[in-house]
Order: structure tokens, then sequence, then C-alpha cells
């Protein structure tokens, strides 16, 4: 049985999910978990109910908010005073900042962006994608230990029965040491729309849309996942949509990681400009549109009812 | 023998791929169909010294022999036959001063190129003289201390933009090829009228007028070499040309081939992607065949150029073969594209049309057959 | 002003990755290698310091193997200054090449006061070496950054965190940051900069002349494979009123448990 540490941030007060995938894992290894700052019993009961044997509340000066050598010089002087083989935390923006200083100040390795893991004979075996998803490799570690993982979130899932934990709770006294690169101020991501070339999300209308004003159902649901409106070439042509906003061959080409195309047929241009999509979901009514070939899920029904469904299904499932 | 390219040239390829990539092709349909003239695109390229390749180094050229000229050329074919016609003809118009003009004339109408975004033209074709070169009949008179400049040419590439025209004539008409010469001409010298653009089926963006000359008057020292020997000149220009024209013919078709490789891959008929079909697979087959014949070719004439070997058949071959090759390749681009490839929101009609004209200037593929023949019948 | 950029040689991102026989890594002969495309932000955030402060020398390193030496060549063509490079296998982890980046900074015998890098390199995606090289060399370092001002030895840099907020950081040089898509736009390297570029000098070392063995691997991959097939789509039938919400529903929850895209 491996000693395990694992770190999660805070959102809001709440833990990250990415920490409870992580825990619920690591059933049968000893799992502690530590945090930066203070957290509710609530929370700690969450990371109880999935694994966690003890909290650490790691606490000093200057450590309200996040710093690379802060949070690193802190972390690492609570792991040297205890024997962790291995520490464990989400590839976040933060993780992914973080760990490869932690690792680095004991000499350590660490297997990044790990989207599966087992302890094969008690060491750590992991799996992760390179080459942007073209291929997998298994990951292992070598060198000092502690050793250090990333895990992407939402990769390993949450566990449906995970094994408790004692929860114990116990707070340690950390220096944040001497901090150069500081946060200075947060801005908020600006409210307007990323372009269609660099959306993550995208909910396209077709000519089934049948008119400029209908546009605003996909608004709606566009602002609840954050995605960017695009149209079809059809669309644009019937002036239901500016140019601007075409995806295909003669508009725009993009590859969201998700694409909503609502009402759009599926012709060989529109294709043309998001085959590379990574998801597809299509809405028509017509069950033989070329676009159901391309989609991962289709629905086949009358767009003007489904996507104010899936609007309502969207924010519930996002706690808008 | 060695194909290979330095790693110099494949540097200069990738930049002019990458040139072409991002900024031609996004534009090159758009350009065409309002016959905009792409000068953005032309100074954009200036900046990075992708034209005027001809220039030589203690001019301020960045020194590039005609091997090199041809890859980039063919590169920023590949990403627009139209908007490379435009580029092309500053080569085209400069090569006559760097192979015939004195030190001193290289010094004062290269260097110019070399420091700021300048457009030339070549004007030799006339209304009624095409393929048969030697009887232009644009008259340069001497008038004592200058010449004079009287006639008219038809299909001057970049007329309406230029800061600089070679302009081909004769000193006397009855000299036939003895009589011609040529001489550089500034645009904004009184007398000379520039025509309106022409709508061409294809290269729209390429700027292309008819140039009258009315009692022009051209300095002593703007005459390339001596008078009468213009046809020289032409002739040894045109060996450094037609590969570079070649190179063209040779970006648009290897275009056209990447695009139906690509297009057969995706399109699916009877259950299967058209590329399974065998139908498809030759002539894609036909075209890789071409393309890669035509190259080879390309890439030999300019390698004799640099060589300094004497190259007019070998340049004729070039120039004959790539254009033809690219006509029957983009044609049959539009075939794999069926009912798409005739519509205009796909790029292979485009394609088709450009590749018409390569076919036609710079010496016609019947021209090119001649040369051949004579060359190797002499 | 001694300015070093790392970068990295990966394969171009349109080429088809196949591994091989054994699984040991992937085919390499006939891929296309390009300078990492988020390096080519640091070159130009280099390039544009250098603009307005003639004094600063630009020093391109990469540790990678020596058949193609693409990425160092078009970062001077670009207008570094000069180059060195660590020649290594193309699969060496993070913790090597941050100690192969270290001991080159070390043998150019210039003290950084500034080290800019990709914040990641599109092939192993690791989103390491800039963090690890900053902590070997005591340095402060920011990631992910899409923002850069410098007065005098004050720099300070937005750094992109999750859902597009920016996080604004002051701190001083020397420094380590990894640059972001955003930050500017890299320009060309010009064809007289591509001639320049064959006269810049290139320093060239092994791995043992920067201190890295092979007990600094840290970090072993293995069983290279091909990712599954994409399963073919899967089609619900909404045509009745009375299933919308149900199949919703179950198209909403797969886009998260299975397709994990929301």
């Amino acid at each position: 049985m491996a000693n395990v540490l694992v770190f999660t941030e805070l959102h809001d007060g709440h833990v990250k999910p990415v920490t409870l995938e992580i825990l619920g894992k690591l059933s049968g290894q000893n799992a502690d978990v530590a945090v930066i700052g203070d957290i509710d019993a609530s929370q700690v009961a969450e990371l109880a109910k999935y694994g966690a044997q003890s909290v650490h509340k790691l606490k000093g000066a200057n450590l309200e908010k996040y710093s690379p050598e802060g949070y690193s010089n802190s972390l690492a002087e609570f792991i040297k005073s205890k024997s962790y083989d291995y520490v464990f935390a989400g590839a976040t923006s933060m993780g992914k900042d973080l760990l490869p200083r932690l690792a680095t100040k004991f000499d350590a390795g660490l297997a990044s962006d790990v989207v599966n893991f087992i302890f094969e004979g008690g060491s750590f075996a992991g799996t992760r994608p390179l080459f942007a998803g073209k291929c997998l490799a298994k990951v292992e570690l070598a060198g000092p230990k502690p050793h250090f993982i990333s895990i992407r979130p939402n990769a390993l899932g949450m566990t449906a029965n995970p094994t408790a934990g004692a929860g114990a709770c116990a707070d340690t006294n950390v220096n944040a040491g001497n901090i150069r690169a500081t946060i200075k101020e947060i801005v908020k991501a600006a409210s307007t729309k990323v372009d269609l070339t660099e959306a993550n999300i995208i909910v396209t209308g077709g000519r089934a849309m049948k008119g400029a004003e209908n546009f605003k159902i996909l608004e709606q649901m566009a602002d609840v996942i954050g995605a960017t409106v695009g149209a079809s070439r059809a669309a644009v042509d019937s002036g239901f949509a500016p140019h601007a906003m075409q995806v295909g061959q003669t508009g725009k080409t993009v590859a969201p990681s998700l694409y909503i195309a609502c009402g759009v047929s599926g012709a060989i241009q529109h294709l043309a400009g998001m085959r590379t999509s990574k998801v597809i979901v299509a809405i028509n009514s017509d069950p033989d549109a070329p676009i159901f070939t391309k989609a991962d899920y289709g629905i086949v029904g009358d767009l003007f009812q489904i996507v104010p469904i899936m609007t309502e299904e969207l924010k519930k499932l996002l706690g808008k | 023998m060695d194909f290979a390219l330095t790693t110099e040239q494949r540097e200069i390829r990738e930049l002019a791929m990458k040139f072409a990539r991002n900024e031609m092709i996004p534009l090159s349909q758009s350009y065409d169909e309002a016959g905009k003239f792409p000068i953005d695109v032309f100074k954009k390229a200036w900046e990075l010294g992708l034209v005027n390749t001809c220039i030589p180094l203690e001019f301020g050229g960045s020194g590039f022999k005609a091997v090199d000229g041809v890859i980039i050329s063919e590169a920023l074919a590949y990403g627009c036959m139209g908007m490379n016609t435009s580029f092309m003809a500053n080569d085209l118009a400069l090569l006559p001063i760097v192979l015939g003009g004195s030190n001193e004339q290289k010094k004062k109408f290269l260097t110019p190129f070399t420091q700021e975004f300048k457009i030339a033209s070549f004007c030799l074709t006339e209304p009624s003289n095409g393929s048969d070169a030697g009887g232009i009949r644009t008259q340069i008179k001497d008038g004592g201390d200058h010449w004079v400049l009287n006639g008219e040419k038809m299909w001057i590439t970049n007329a309406g933009y230029a800061d600089l025209f070679v302009v081909y004539g004769t000193i006397n008409p009855d000299l036939k090829h003895k009589g011609i010469s040529a001489i550089v001409v500034d645009p904004k010298s009184p007398g000379i009228e520039v025509g309106k653009k022409e709508d061409k089926m294809g290269h729209r963006s390429s700027d292309t007028r008819g140039v009258r000359f009315n009692n022009v008057k051209v300095p002593k020292e703007n005459m390339l070499g001596n008078p009468g020997e213009g046809w020289a000149i032409a002739m040894s220009t045109l060996d450094h040309s037609r590969p570079l024209v070649a190179s063209s013919a040779l970006g648009g078709a290897q275009r056209a081939l990447d695009l139906s490789i690509q297009y057969a891959k995706e399109r699916v008929q009877f259950g299967v992607p058209i590329a399974k079909h065998e139908a498809i697979q030759f002539m894609i087959a036909e075209m890789g065949m071409k393309v890669e014949a035509a190259r080879l070719l390309t890439y030999k004439a300019a390698w004799l150029c640099d060589q300094g070997v004497r190259n007019t058949e070998v340049a004729s071959y070039a120039k004959a073969f790539a254009s033809d090759s690219c006509m029957q390749i983009t044609t049959d681009a539009v075939q794999i594209y069926g009912g798409y490839g005739y519509s205009k929101e796909y790029p292979v009609e485009k394609l088709m049309r450009d590749a018409k004209l390569i076919q036609i200037y710079e010496g016609t593929s019947q021209i090119q057959r001649l040369v051949m023949a004579r060359e190797l019948l002499k | 002003m001694n300015i070093f950029v790392c970068v990295k040689q990966v394969p171009d991102t349109e080429t088809k990755v196949t591994p091989t026989s054994d699984g040991s890594f992937i085919e390499t002969s006939s891929i296309k290698w390009i300078m990492n495309p988020y390096d080519e932000f640091a070159v130009e955030q280099a390039l544009l310091i250098k603009q307005s402060n003639s004094a600063a020398n630009v020093t391109v390193l990469r540790v990678g193997s020596v058949k193609d030496t693409e990425a160092l060549r078009t970062a001077m063509a670009m207008g570094a200054d000069d180059a060195a490079l660590v020649e290594a296998a193309d699969n060496l982890d993070s913790y090597s090449i941050a100690k192969a980046l270290k001991g080159a900074i070390e043998k150019t015998g210039k003290k950084p006061d500034l080290i800019l890098a990709g914040k990641q390199a599109i092939d192993d995606d690791a989103l390491q070496v800039p963090q690890v090289l900053a902590e070997m060399l005591g340095l402060p370092s920011v990631s992910v950054i899409v923002g850069f001002e410098l007065a005098g030895n004050n720099v300070k840099v937005k750094r992109e965190v999750e859902g597009g907020a920016l996080e604004v950081y002051e701190l001083s040089t020397p420094c380590v940051l990894a640059c972001n898509k955003g930050l500017n736009t890299p320009r060309y390297a010009s064809l007289p900069g591509i001639m320049k570029a064959k006269k810049k000098p290139m320093a060239q070392y092994s791995l043992g002349d920067v201190g890295v063995s092979e007990a600094d691997r840290r970090v072993k991959y293995s069983q290279f494979r091909l990712p599954p097939e994409k399963p073919p789509g899967k089609k619900f039938d909404a045509s009745d009123a009375a299933k919308q919400k149900e199949v919703v529903n179950q198209v909403v929850g797969l886009l998260r448990t299975e397709a994990k895209v929301i």
C-alpha cells in the first residue's frame, strides 16, 4: 500500500471534482489530502467519503493568493515532513503550473496529464495521450521519491461506490518563503464571445432556423455553455445570419471540442469546414440528413422543441 | 547526380509555402471574383524577399539562383496563380536589365526595387504581334539627346501600378530582329496612356492593360545595350523566364492534385470514398505523374541556367509541358469534384481558368514546340 | 540584456502519428519537423524586446536530435543572434531537457536576464520544462502568458487561466516565462533572414557536455499505441414529442460522461 498525498484546489470553497476522481481511483492506497488555507467540514466530509484518511490544512502568511513559489515552497515543506510515495493533483491551470516546480524541489519526476492509472506491484503505471491525442502511451516514473502525477480532469470519472477514509483534520503551519512572482490583479474573462475559429464550443444554425430572429434560441444555449454561434451557408444566403458567422468551405474552418449543428443538413461544403471538430451533435428533423453521418450524437426531431429543452438540461447539469 | 534541395532551399520553400497558405489561399477566391489587384499581398511578399529574386547580390538582391527563384514561384503559384502572375511580372521586367544592362543601369534601376516596394511591367506584345515578336512596330527614334517612343502595347501585366516599364521597340521595322531594342521607361513620362483593366477569364487579380506611347521622351542612357541588341536580350531573358513561368504552372498543378486527393478521400459515392474507385485512382495517378515530370523539367531548366549552360530547348520543354499538364490536371480536378467542381464555391474551377493562360503567355505551347523542333533539328 | 529562448522541434501538426512496431516510440523517419508553434511566440517576444533594446542578445536553445536543425535555423532566420543545440534523442523527458537547457545556458557563459519558452510542446504536451528550468536555476516563473510588458527590470505579465480569466503578475528579471498563443503575432523568417542565418553561430553539445546522463531520466514512456477507433455515432429518435425530454437528457449526459466535453 502506497502513501499518497492528493493536493486539492478550492473553487469558491469547494474541492474541485478532479480531487474526488483521484481519491476514488486511489482506493486501496493510503491517501491524504492537502489544501492550502481553510476548508469547511462539509468539504472534509466529501473528501473522506471518497477515501481521504487525513486532510491537512496548510496555513501561513502570503498564501491567500496562488503563487508558484509560495505554493510550491509550502507544499514542499509539508511533504518533506511526511513520507509520501506519490503526490497527485489535477492537471488544472494551477496544477500544471505548480507541480513541475514542486517536483523539481525533490529532483523528482512528474507524469503530466495522466488519464488513467493503476499500481503495478506497488508502483505507479499510468496512461496518457501524446501528440495531441494521436496516440497513447504507458507512463512510469523513476528517480527520487515522492513521484508526482497530474491527472486530467473528467478523465477518470467518479467512483460509484467509494470506500470512505477516516477524514481526520489537521492544521500545519508552513512558510511560503520568498515570493518573487505575485498576482497583482485578476481580470475576469471578457464577456465578448470568442471568434468562431478559436471557440471551444460552437452552436450552428442552418436553413431550418427559418429566420434571423430564431437564432436567439441558439444564443440562449450558447450563453449557458460558453459557446459561439455560427451559421451554415444556407442560413447566411437566406439572410438569417451575416457572412462572418458562416462555417464551411467559403466561411470559417473550425475545430472546436464540441460542435452542435441545429437544422443543418450537412452539405459537403459545410462538413469540410467543421469535420475536425472533436465531438459533433446534430439536431435535424430529417433522419436522412447527411449531417448524421458525421455526428457522434444525432437527435432526430424538431429543433424548435429540442434546443430549448437542451438549454434547460445543460443549465441543470452546469448548475446555472 | 543529386535531386535533393539544400537546407536553405528547403527553408525557402517552407517560408514561401507558409506564405502561400496563410496569406494567399484565404484571399485568392475573393480577389479573383472581384478582380482585385493584390497590392497588399504583393507588398507583404516583397517585405519577406519573396519577389524580385532575380536581382543580383551586388545590387541589393538576395543573391538567389534560378533554381531558388522557381522554388519560390512554384510555392506562390500554389497560393494563387493569378497573384503570382503579378509578382512574377516584376522578375520578367527586371530580367532584361539584369541580363542586358550596364552596371550603372543595374544600380540605377534594380537597387531601388530592393529598397522600397515597387512594381514593374514588361512591354513586349502588341495588338498585332504576339507570337511573332520579331514583327514589333513600336518605334524608338533618335531625338538627339533622347529617344522618342511611339506605339501601342497589349496585355501588359501590372501596367496600372507600374513604377518602371521595360519596353521593346524597333529603331527600324525593316531591320526585323536586328532593329529591336529594349529601353527602360518611366511610366509617369508625358505621352503615356494606360488603358482600362482587361476583364479576363482567369488570373483576374492580376492587372492587365494596354499601354500607348505618344512621342514619349526617354533618356538616352535608358537603352539596354546598344540599339538593335534588344532581340538578343529578349532571347536570353526567355531562357530565364520560361522556367519561372513553368514553375507557376507547376504550383497550380500541385494545388489541383492536393485538392483532388483530399476530396477523393472525403467524397462518398456507392458507399465508399471515391478514392476507392479505380476510375478516380487512375486520374489521380496521372496527375501525380505529370506534376513530378513537370517539376523535374522545370528544375532542370533552371539548374542549367545556374550552370551557365544554354537551356533554350529544356526551358521550352518545361514551359510547354508544365503548362499543358497544369491545364489537364486542373481540368481533371474539376472532373473529380463533379458538380461541386463546376461551382465557384470550390477552389478548382478557378485553377482551371487560371491554368489556361499559362499555356498562352510567355510563348504559347505551340511556339514552344517550334523552339524545340528548331533546337532538335538544327 | 541576455535573452534565452528555448525551442523544441516537433512533428508538424498535420503529421500522421504511427507507433513503432515494438511500441517504444513513434515512427520518425517520414516526419516533417517544425518549430513547436508555442515556441514561435517566445521567439517573437524576444525579438520584439530586441527591437526596442539594441543591446539585447537573443540566443535560441534546443535539446533534440541533430538530424534536422530546422527550429534553430528558423529562429535565427527570424532574427535571433545565435543558437546552441544539445544533441539528444527525441523522446527525452522534461527533467532531462530542463537540466540540459540549464547546462547549455551555463556553457554560454552569459548570465540570463530573461528565459522564454512556449507554454508546452505539442509532442509530449507535458507543460513542464519552463517551470522545471526556473526551479533548477532558482528563478521565478510565470506560465501561459498572453501579455508582456517590460520596464527596466520590471516585468508585468498576464497569465491565462481556466475560463479565460487573466492573472496579472509583477516580477523582476531574471525570470522564466512560458508563452501562449495571443501574446503576439510571430513574424515570418524573411528570405534575407534565411541567408543571414547561415552565418550565425550555432554551438553544439552532447548531453554529457552539459552534465546530463541516463540517470536523469525521470519519466519513462512505453507501449505507444493508437487510441481506440472512434465508434460510429449514436442516433436518437425524438420525433415523438413525448420522448424529447428523455432523449435530450440522455445526450446531454453522454456529452459529460462519455464525450467529456461539457
